[in-house]
C-alpha cells in the first residue's frame, strides 16, 4: 500500500509517501526522526509500518523544514535510514 | 427559516429479507464529520441502514444512528455479532468492538457497491476528500487524503447552498441550467470562494452560474488530487457529494472516464465496509484465528 500523508493547499503539495509493501517494519525511520513526525503504527491490515503522526499531518511543511535546508545537500534522516527505500517526500 | 443546506435523513430496510435465519449479523457505524450511518448486514448482504446528521457528540450520534437502523426490524443491539466503528468519531463509539480507518472501510464498501472491478475510489465526504486505489478484494493499495482544506468537501457545498438559497439536493441540476459554463471560482478555500461568489452575485451574475462556477472549481480540485494518485479503471465515487451531479459530471468530463453505477446509496459505503470488516472478524473469531 502506498500511503500518502500530507496535504495540498495554496502554498503547494506536501506529501510523505510510505510504501508499506517495501517496508520491513524495522522502525529505524521513526527512531531517527527528530520531531517524531514518523511513528510506527499497526495499520488496518495488521502490518507494523511507519505513518505520519496524526498531530503532524496538517503541518509537515513546517515540521519537516528543519531537515530540509534551502541550499546544500538534503540527507533526510528518515529517507536515509530506510534500507528498503520505502519513504519518499514530494517536496 | 428554510435551512437550504439540510439534506434529508432517512432509513432503509431490505424489502423481503429476514434476519432470523442469518448466521452472521454484522454492523458498521460510520460517524463522519457531517453525517453518520449505521449499517446492518446479514451474512454479508445489506439488511438495513440509517443515514442522519452527526450531532455535537459522537457516542450519541452513533447511538441514534444505530437505534434508527434497528427501528422496526425487531433486531436489538445484543443481536449484533460484531460492531465496527469508522469515520472521524470512530475512537469514540463506546459500544463498538473495533475501530477501523475510513480509508479501509470505504475501499471495502466501494468493492461491495460497485463490484470487484472497481480500482479507484473517490470518497467525497463532509470535511475531507480521499482518493483510494484498491485491488479486487477491496484492499487498499494506495491512498491520499486531503483534510486540511474545506474546498472540495460536502461542508463547502452546504455553505454555498445556504449562500445562494438553493436546496442542497437541487444544486447539481441547477448548475447545468446555464447558457455557458462560467470560469471556476477560487479553488483554494471555501471562505474565499464564498466571498468571490458574493462578488459575482453583486455583479448580477445569475445564481445558477455561480453554482456552476463553484461545482467546476470543486471538480477541478478533486481532479488534481486524483491525478496525483493516478486513476485506474474502473472508477467509483462514494460519500455525500457523489449524489451531486454538478460536481460528478464535471469531474467525469475532466477525467475522461465515467463512474460505475452504485447498487445502493453511495453515502453509506463507509458503513457497509465497516459491516463487512465486522463479518470477517466474527468469522475469524469462530475459526479460532484470533482471541475473543
Amino acid at each position: 500500500m502506498k500511503a500518502n500523508y500530507g496535504y495540498k493547499d495554496g502554498s503547494g503539495e506536501f506529501f510523505i509517501t510510505i510504501d508499506t509493501d517495501k517496508c520491513n517494519s524495522c522502525g529505524d525511520c521513526a527512531k531517527v526522526c527528530p520531531p517524531k513526525v514518523i511513528v510506527m503504527i499497526t495499520n488496518d491490515y495488521d502490518e507494523v509500518v511507519p505513518a505520519v503522526a496524526e498531530e503532524h499531518r496538517k503541518k509537515i511543511k513546517y515540521d519537516c523544514a528543519p531537515c530540509k535546508p534551502i541550499s546544500g545537500p538534503r540527507n533526510l534522516p528518515c529517507v536515509a535510514a530506510c534500507k528498503p527505500t520505502a519513504i519518499v517526500h514530494s517536496w | 427559516m428554510v435551512e437550504f443546506w439540510r439534506w434529508k435523513e432517512y432509513r432503509w430496510t431490505a424489502p423481503d429479507a429476514d434476519w432470523k435465519n442469518a448466521g452472521t449479523i454484522s454492523c458498521g457505524i460510520d460517524v463522519g464529520s457531517v453525517s453518520s450511518q449505521a449499517v446492518i448486514m446479514t451474512d454479508g448482504s445489506l439488511y438495513a441502514y440509517s443515514n442522519m446528521r452527526t450531532g455535537s457528540n459522537s457516542p450519541d450520534s452513533a447511538r441514534r444512528a444505530l437505534d434508527w437502523a434497528l427501528e422496526g426490524t425487531g433486531l436489538k443491539q445484543e443481536n449484533m455479532h460484531f460492531i465496527v466503528g469508522t469515520g472521524y468519531g470512530r475512537i469514540n463509539i463506546p459500544f463498538a468492538n473495533k475501530a477501523i480507518t475510513e480509508i479501509a472501510c470505504h475501499a471495502r464498501g466501494a468493492n461491495f457497491m460497485y463490484g470487484p472491478t472497481v480500482r479507484t475510489v473517490l470518497d467525497m465526504g463532509g470535511q475531507d476528500c480521499k482518493a483510494i486505489r484498491c485491488d479486487e478484494k477491496g484492499k487498499v493499495t494506495a491512498f491520499l487524503m486531503n483534510d486540511k482544506c474545506a474546498a472540495g468537501t460536502g461542508r463547502g457545498m452546504e455553505v454555498f447552498a445556504d449562500l445562494l438559497q438553493v436546496h442542497i439536493e437541487e444544486v447539481g441540476d441547477l448548475s447545468f441550467k446555464v447558457d455557458k459554463e462560467p470560469p471556476p471560482v477560487s479553488s483554494t478555500c471555501v471562505v474565499f470562494a464564498k466571498s468571490e461568489a458574493s462578488a459575482l452575485l453583486r455583479k448580477g451574475v445569475p445564481k445558477n452560474e455561480v453554482l456552476a462556477a463553484y461545482c467546476s472549481a470543486m471538480a477541478h480540485r478533486i481532479f488534481s488530487l486524483l491525478e496525483r494518485l493516478g486513476v485506474e479503471k474502473n472508477f467509483g465515487i462514494t460519500g455525500g457529494i457523489s449524489k451531486n451531479r454538478g460536481v460528478v459530471d464535471r469531474l467525469q468530463k475532466e477525467l475522461g472516464i465515467t463512474s460505475l453505477q452504485p447498487r445502493y446509496d453511495p453515502q453509506v459505503a463507509g458503513g457497509v465496509g465497516a459491516a463487512l470488516f465486522a463479518k470477517s472478524l466474527v468469522e475469524k473469531q469462530r475459526a479460532g484465528l484470533v482471541a475473543r
